[in-house]
């Protein structure tokens, strides 16, 4: 059923609307919400929520709850092909949990949070920007590793992220739901404005297979690939020092060793090589620069390292 | 005056961009003001430009006082200025929400370290800054609530109000909030306008930080005596949304006292011109914030008003 969270109307003829579909079955009382769409520029999430809601309503007699599917936080964005709010240029994902007495986006998305609330567990998926390509992975903050982690497993990523908290993150939607009583796991995969579909299927087996373990799906899943899962001191962040265009010679998602080279950042007008861009560690390349043009500062890549 | 080049930015295909920073006198960093950090900071960057003029003319007359320095940085992302874009022109990251920076990080994050190492020294700091919803303010200070601000200091502003904010977590990256956690007492600067000049609020900016550095012995001009400006407290503000969308038609003027029930806006119709609503003051106070654009949405903040009591 196709319920409207979020309503406010726009300056001529049309109302920003947010949308959900909310499927029940049996008698279960667990309530699993699935939302994305929030950085307009992120569309992996839209093939996952048709794939799993097509799922949902293709076997509603193995459903033993209720799965709410959001599949667009910030329609105007997604419209727009923007990331932040087109409204305001703001990046929604640092408004939460909202103002009910703030500005129209923070009325939107403090509408959007009360909405949640309740749940028991939501999975917030993302892909990275336009410049960076992800294998699938869940990223957790440390703090709420001990709550998450056993929900993660489920998920059929490649690799779990345990991160330290920064300040600035307590602007989520993840920070506001965990600390708001519901598991919130983020999923981050692919790349901006692309949609990865093999990312998609695996990421819905995960779902069924996250529900199933809830005792929300009673038909048989598909086995999950037990993930890595790391902290920040695994992962080494490689930055550009230069502006030019990136030429990536290794391949997403390989192994690399210490050393190896990873891509060159040439210069088309002169010729010149100006910065050849070399493994720091053996290990996993789990993030790969997509967007050709860089600045002194622009990430090119992150290695995973450590015992694999 | 000394023009000193704080660091460059190598860029692909246009010239380097260098951030100046324009010093006054000669011993301890006594003050740094920071002008444009986003692209559409015009009005920021014309502020920054005539106080540098004035600091200038002061310096000539030797007003400085000694063992003091100054130093006004006026623009540090011409990179978006010159392509009409607010933010970092290539990856849309704003500045001024990765304070205090990472000098191996992303590189709206090296420029912000690039920057705080230059100024992170100084005792009193003012940031030019612009709000991110669109509207006109009256002039006035901004200070955080970080629990290190000194509340006394804004009795030194030639200006009305003094606005006091709790932080947000996003507050946390600006500028002015690291500059007050690593020691600054940081103030922002808010004028009329952003995409526009408006000399008649820049002066009175630009008045208002040289009388400041006159009152806390950085400068040696005459001062004259103003009513200690009024600290209010941001949740103090009385906001006025909008209950429609449509066209915003403004009736009230920045500044005017409004008593309850007084008209402030009117919301057309975009199709029939009729009027969809009337915003009236809810409460008796003196307009502070409109919103500017010619249409509004549902719920945008229309107006913002400071109680009668504190106005």
């Amino acid at each position: 059923m196709e319920q409207i969270i979020a309503s406010v109307a726009l300056p001529v003829g049309e109302a920003l609307q947010i949308k959900k579909n909310r499927i029940s079955g049996g008698s279960g009382s667990k309530r699993l919400c699935v939302v994305t769409g929030t950085h307009g520029d992120e569309l992996e999430g839209q093939y996952v929520c048709w794939k799993l809601t097509r799922m949902l309503h293709d076997n509603l007699d193995s459903l033993n709850g209720t799965v709410e599917i959001y599949p667009a936080l910030n329609p105007l964005g997604i419209n727009t092909i923007v990331r932040g709010m087109p409204l305001c240029d703001l990046d929604m994902n640092r408004m939460f949990p909202g103002s009910m007495d703030g500005s129209m986006p923070e009325y939107v998305t403090a509408l959007i949070t009360q909405d949640l609330l309740g749940a028991d567990v939501c999975i917030d998926i993302h892909a990275s920007n336009i410049f960076l390509r992800e294998i699938p992975q869940v990223r957790i903050s440390e703090e709420m590793a001990h709550d998450l982690l056993p929900l993660a497993h489920m998920l059929n990523m490649d690799f779990i992220w345990l991160h330290s908290a920064a300040t600035v993150l307590q602007s989520t939607l993840a920070h506001t739901l965990n600390t708001s009583g519901v598991r919130t796991l983020v999923v981050e995969m692919g790349v901006g404005m692309r949609i990865t579909q093999d990312y998609g299927d695996r990421l819905v087996d995960g779902i069924l297979s996250l529900m199933h373990s809830l005792g929300m799906w009673t038909k048989a899943v598909a086995p999950v690939a037990p993930p890595i899962i790391s902290s920040d001191g695994s992962v080494a962040f490689i930055n550009a020092n230069t502006c030019g265009v990136f030429l990536p010679c290794a391949e997403h998602t390989q192994r690399v060793r210490k050393g190896e080279l990873l891509g060159t950042i040439v210069d088309p007008l002169s010729g010149d090589i100006k910065e050849e861009i070399l493994s720091p560690r053996a290990g996993l390349l789990f993030t790969l620069r997509a967007y050709p043009v860089v600045y002194a500062g622009s990430l090119i890549a992150r290695i995973l390292g450590g015992n694999l | 005056m000394i023009k000193k080049t704080l660091f460059h930015i190598d860029t692909l295909y246009r010239q380097p961009i260098s951030v100046e920073g324009y010093c006054f006198g000669k011993g301890d960093p006594s003050a740094c003001v920071v002008g444009s950090m986003r692209g559409n900071e015009i009005q920021q960057l014309y502020t920054a430009s005539q106080i540098i003029r004035t600091l200038s003319q002061l310096e000539g007359l030797n007003l400085i006082k000694h063992g003091k320095s100054i130093m006004v940085v006026p623009c540090v992302n011409q990179f978006s200025i010159n392509v009409k874009k607010r933010f970092w022109a290539t990856d849309n990251t704003d500045i001024n929400r990765m304070f205090p920076g990472y000098d191996l990080g992303e590189t709206t994050q090296r420029i912000a370290d690039s920057l705080f190492q230059q100024i992170q020294d100084y005792q009193y700091g003012f940031h030019l800054a612009s709000f991110y919803l669109p509207g006109d303010f009256l002039p006035h200070i901004r200070m955080m609530d970080t629990g290190y601000q000194d509340e006394a200091l804004a009795s030194c502003f030639d200006m009305p109000y003094v606005i006091l904010r709790k932080p947000q977590p996003f507050d946390t990256t600006t500028l002015n909030y690291n500059w007050q956690v690593f020691g600054t007492d940081a103030f922002s600067v808010y004028t009329k306008e952003t995409d526009e000049i408006d000399v008649e609020s820049a002066r009175s900016a630009v008045h208002t930080i040289i009388d400041f550095l006159c009152r806390r012995d950085i400068l040696n001009a005459p001062v004259k005596e103003h009513e200690p400006a009024v600290l209010i407290h941001e949740e103090a503000l009385q906001t006025v949304h909008a209950p429609c969308g449509g066209m915003f038609i403004q009736r009230c003027t920045m500044g005017a006292m409004m008593q309850k029930g007084d008209l402030m806006a009117e919301i057309l119709d975009p199709f029939t011109g009729g009027i969809s609503a009337l915003i009236k003051a809810p409460e008796a106070g003196r307009l502070f914030f409109a919103h500017k654009a010619q249409l509004i949405s549902e719920h945008d903040i229309a107006f913002r008003l400071i109680p009668e009591e504190r106005a």
